[in-house]
């Protein structure tokens, strides 16, 4: 094995003779989309910028698919040289079990505790007052994406909320549209929940279920409305036929459905489809009920390697990925807010400026991720997979199974 | 196969001794090592990371009231015994027409076992092409005239293991007509000369006399199929991904989930347990007839 | 016939060369010879459906596949899916298609496929000729192996890769197959080197012959198809391996199945479906291919790996 390895890298070297002193970094994420792809292009030509190479291990298949591969590396001694996860809890025990880098110098070196924001981005990466990963975005799942030209067929107003889209939905269907175009995976179905959670409820309900994990609460009238409306969104989107949500995204571009709940990730489609907000698609964020959205996204982590080289890279991945031309270029590309507030994102579309307006203002909350560990979130999803998949399962049966499972999370 | 004992060879043995070092280390550390190991980490609360922190029959308790785990439990028995039904019945009569001194003998034969050779995953990403409603088989038939046909199995929680259980007898049939096609070679032409010259009719002769002859046969085959359905898995990710919803959830499924996805190993091995639980319940009475009288001959 | 499946000198599997024992037909053209062939045409048509709308639709563009009947023949012949699926289709930003895939898959089936076999014929010749104390009690654990559901196994596994530092390379994954495809293999040499007269082996010994000479000059000459069959059982098992090679490699080294799954559900903007089922066609080709030229081979590996002669 060794000899062919050795004769591979005799074949690489003579055909790209300049790498030679370059450090190969191997990076794995789930971003396979067009526009999630697009995104991470950008960081990977910053990172071969730097004379290095960033060697792409992406996953197909949604993080859930990723993740377990990861971990599963990680854990069995093959690290790679840095790793996505989402904000929160999903790396809590590996970084417990000392498998990660500890990011503190660089971080100290660029004083990333003044320039994160929100803070609680950077508090999720720290332990023991170490850091141990790099935030790279925040993603918001409070987004409504509604396709103008659907609702153009169907002869009725662009809806300005939640509402309004309900009561337009009659006339969608009548008109041979989607209303509500939703993915078939359960981390889609949970998540649509719990937008309509903090849009039709606001996010002191949200955070009393999520983070007191009040089960009495969850179990109560003001979250029972909120299954109401889980109800009208899962027949709105009875008739959506598709797996993964940028397929989903896709009926709301063709104007196939009539609108699609989604974390602002979406917009990156669009954006490859070469629509603008506005014209071809409207944004809503919070449902246009409550402007609040989640501080979820995605963070970097870089396992312990024993190649001091590999270890130098990793540092100078971790300053590159916080850079704010970084930030700038790859946020801007993934339709995702950048995680410092001191860079220039004037060239943003409409969407993300809003983002940009409601993050400004402090109206954020924490995601579910940061506050609930994957043990408790995997049932949670399960719970919501079942909900909107089953007709007979009755609003009141699914509230009285959410509350238990609120009240024995972590 | 040959009984008698070599006495006088014992110390020149060695060599076979050394030879049979990897089936040794297989068979102690791996299979029976690892499953130990497995059975032992069921009783802790192993999250990411196997810890030895133990917790009694919690993780058992919570995996027999989880929702999920229970639909599995439904949706592999009701898989099983349908495929068990439909491949032992198409399996046997596939293989009585091939019996029959047919022309193309092998043309049918191959195609019967190809798909086969397949991997699952191959197999459940033609089968959810076809069963897509947007372009196939309910895309044809609607533009055909009848445009209220609903056939969406992938997509109906309601019938989605039936579209599971199309894929999975088109793959899995060719082995059990196969196996029963040996089995009916089997059958001395002696019994089917007595059975004309008593006249008994053909259709009785394969029930009440060939069938019973091909017991240990049936056996097998029933042994091989469902030890494979327990294992159920690629089809079911390529297919469907566990939806829509839960509907298509299988427990070899919820054992990866939860170990790797969920973070809980707890769970995931307290499932993978009960798996083996399964396969010890169909496969100790089967080891106990094949093997049980004359062990020790 | 007792509890014994089948008398153990004469493998079954081998019984399907010996012809047919049913019922004599009548003459042809006989109601019952319609019906009969009819049958089975019927059968086989359903059987080769998938295949036949694999081909047509990785041949097909888009446009046609949106507008059309996926039983319809292609219009107009495009090779363009095929190229794609092979050698463009991205997942994150590697865009190399199927091809690393494909030829990672014969770096991991070429070694385990050799290194399983040679490992299992020993072990069988060992049981079978050379047995010594506990030989049999281990035979019996290597057989309720095969049983073992494999997610039991799986973390387990995960240790012991990291343990001796195999986890996520080539080698570690053909250990895993290796010892998966153990117990099947180890029982079908196993089976058919007892088969070999008792004279030809105590001959063997009486020459003074030991135990790898009469294994090399003896056993192995002899038994030259059942080794095709082990070849063909183990090429198109580990060929079609999924989770294994999910969780034991990492994305250089996954196999053709895993980059397959990870093509299909990379969607970006519209599915593809032409090349899909090119990507799909491209993966099975190899097995297909064996089983197509193997024919009763392929039957016989199956039938003698499953029954027990």
């Amino acid at each position: 094995m060794k000899s062919m390895n050795l004769a591979l890298g005799l074949l690489a070297s003579v055909a790209l003779p300049s790498v030679a002193l370059a450090t190969d970094l191997e990076v794995t994420h789930w971003w396979t989309s067009g526009g999630e792809a697009a995104a991470v292009a950008e960081l990977a030509t910053a990172f071969d910028a730097t004379g290095n190479k960033w060697v792409d291990g992406a996953i197909a298949g949604s993080g859930d698919t990723a993740r377990p591969i990861m971990i599963s590396r990680i854990t069995g001694g093959d690290p790679m040289g840095a790793t996505q996860f989402n904000h929160g809890r999903q790396a809590q025990e590996l970084v417990e079990a000392g498998l990660f880098r500890d990011l503190t110098d660089v971080a100290t070196r660029e004083n990333w505790a003044a320039l994160v924001n929100p803070p609680t981005l950077l508090e999720n990466c720290t332990l023991d007052g170490k850091i141990y990963c790099v935030p790279v975005n925040i993603h918001s799942w409070q987004w409504l994406w509604l396709s103008n030209g659907a609702f153009e067929k169907a002869g009725v107003a662009v809806p300005a909320n939640w509402n309004e889209f309900v009561a337009a939905a009659p006339a969608l269907e009548a008109a041979g549209i989607t209303p509500l175009a939703m993915g078939k995976q359960p981390w889609q179905q949970a998540g649509a929940f719990n937008v309509l959670m903090v849009g039709v409820g606001g996010s002191d309900l949200f955070l009393k279920v999520y983070k007191d994990k009040d089960a009495a609460f969850a179990a109560g009238p003001e979250v029972a409305a909120v299954f109401k409306a889980a109800d009208d969104a899962r027949k709105m989107a009875a008739k959506s036929n598709v797996q993964n949500w940028n397929e989903a995204t896709s009926m709301v571009i063709n104007a196939t459905a009539g609108g699609q709940i989604m974390g602002d990730w979406a917009q990156g489609e669009f954006q490859v489809a070469g629509q603008t907000a506005g014209k071809e698609y409207t944004c809503l964020p919070g449902l246009g009920l409550n402007e609040v959205i989640s501080t979820g996204g995605d963070a970097f982590y870089f396992p312990k390697l024993d190649d001091p080289e590999k270890s130098a890279a990793q540092d100078v991945l971790a300053s590159v990925m916080m850079a704010p031309a970084t930030q700038v270029a790859f946020n801007l590309k993934k339709g995702s807010l950048p995680v410092r507030g001191d860079v220039d994102l004037s060239t943003a579309n409409d969407c993300m400026q809003k983002g940009l307006k409601i993050l400004a203002e402090g109206h954020v909350i924490q995601s579910s991720d940061e506050l609930m560990d994957p043990d408790s979130i995997t049932q949670i999803n399960d719970l919501f997979a079942t909900f909107f998949s089953d007709m007979s399962m009755t609003p009141e049966d699914a509230q009285k199974q959410f509350a238990a499972l609120v009240g024995s999370a972590q | 196969m040959a009984d008698q004992v070599r006495p006088s060879r014992l110390f020149k043995n060695l060599n076979a001794k050394i030879a049979s070092i990897p089936m040794i280390l297989t068979a102690v550390v791996v299979f029976l090592g690892g499953t130990a190991w497995t059975i032992l980490y069921s009783f802790t609360d192993s999250k990411l990371l196997p810890r030895l922190r133990f917790v009694g029959l919690d993780q058992y308790e919570r995996l027999w009231s989880a929702p999920r785990w229970l639909i599995s439990i439904e949706n592999l028995a009701v898989y099983g015994v349908l495929a068990l039904i439909f491949s032992f019945g198409i399996g046997f009569m596939l293989a009585a027409l091939l019996d029959q001194k047919i022309r193309f003998e092998d043309a049918f034969r191959t195609i019967f076992l190809y798909p086969f050779a397949l991997s699952f995953v191959v197999t459940g990403l033609v089968w959810q092409w076809i069963l897509n409603p947007d372009f196939g088989v309910q895309h044809i038939v609607r533009s055909l005239g009848w445009s209220s046909f609903t056939f969406d199995p992938l997509y109906n929680a309601d019938i989605v293991i039936y579209g599971l259980l199309f894929a999975g007898l088109w793959q899995g049939t060719g082995l059990v007509m196969c196996l029963m096609l040996a089995g009916l070679r089997g059958i001395d032409e002696d019994v089917w000369k007595a059975a004309r010259v008593d006249g008994i009719p053909t259709w009785k002769t394969y029930l009440f006399i060939v069938i019973p002859m091909m017991r240990p046969v049936f056996i097998t085959a029933l042994v091989i199929v469902t030890s494979g359905i327990v294992k159920l898995y690629d089809l079911v990710v390529a297919m469907t991904g566990g939806g829509p919803g839960q509907a298509s959830e299988v427990p070899a499924k919820y054992v990866y989930e939860f170990m790797f996805r969920a973070q809980n190993l707890g769970q995931g091995f307290a499932a993978s347990t009960m798996m083996l639980v399964t396969v010890a319940i169909i496969l100790i009475p089967w080891a106990y007839l094949e093997f049980g009288g004359k062990r020790r001959g | 016939m007792a509890d014994r499946p089948l008398p153990a000198r004469t493998p079954a599997a081998s019984r399907l060369a010996e012809g047919p024992r049913g019922a004599r037909p009548r003459p042809t053209l006989s109601r019952r010879n319609i019906l009969l062939y009819g049958t089975l045409t019927v059968i086989a048509a359903y059987y080769l459906l998938p295949l036949y709308v694999m081909v047509v639709t990785s041949l097909k563009g888009m446009p046609e596949i949106r507008l059309g009947n996926i039983f319809a023949p292609p219009v107009e012949i495009t090779f363009q899916p095929w190229v794609k699926a092979w050698a463009q289709a991205c997942t994150g930003l590697n865009c190399d298609g199927l091809s690393r895939g494909f030829w990672n898959s014969v770096r991991i089936t070429v070694p385990s496929v050799i290194l399983s076999i040679a490992i299992a014929s020993v072990n069988g010749y060992a049981l079978a000729n050379w047995r010594f104390k506990g030989s049999e009690t281990f035979f019996t654990i290597l057989i309720f192996g095969a049983f073992i559901p494999y997610q039991v196994m799986l973390y387990p596994i995960v240790i012991l890769l990291r343990e001796i530092g195999l986890y996520g390379t080539l080698w570690g994954l053909i250990l895993v197959h290796t010892i998966f495809g153990m117990p099947i293999l180890t029982l079908l040499f196993r089976n058919y080197f007892t088969s070999v007269p008792e004279e030809l082996f105590k001959a063997a010994r009486v020459d003074g012959a030991g135990f790898w000479t009469i294994y090399f000059k003896i056993m192995v000459p002899m038994s030259l198809p059942i080794f095709v069959v082990a070849i063909i059982l183990q090429v198109t098992g580990i060929w079609n391996d999924f989770l294994f090679g999910v969780i034991y490699t990492k994305p250089d080294t996954y196999p053709m199945t895993v980059q397959l799954n990870n093509i299909v559900n990379s969607v970006q903007g519209v599915k593809e479906y032409n090349v899909n089922m090119a990507a799909t066609l491209l993966t099975g080709l190899v097995p297909l291919v064996i089983y197509f030229i193997s024919g009763k081979l392929f039957v016989r590996g199956i039938a003698a790996g499953a029954v027990k002669g």
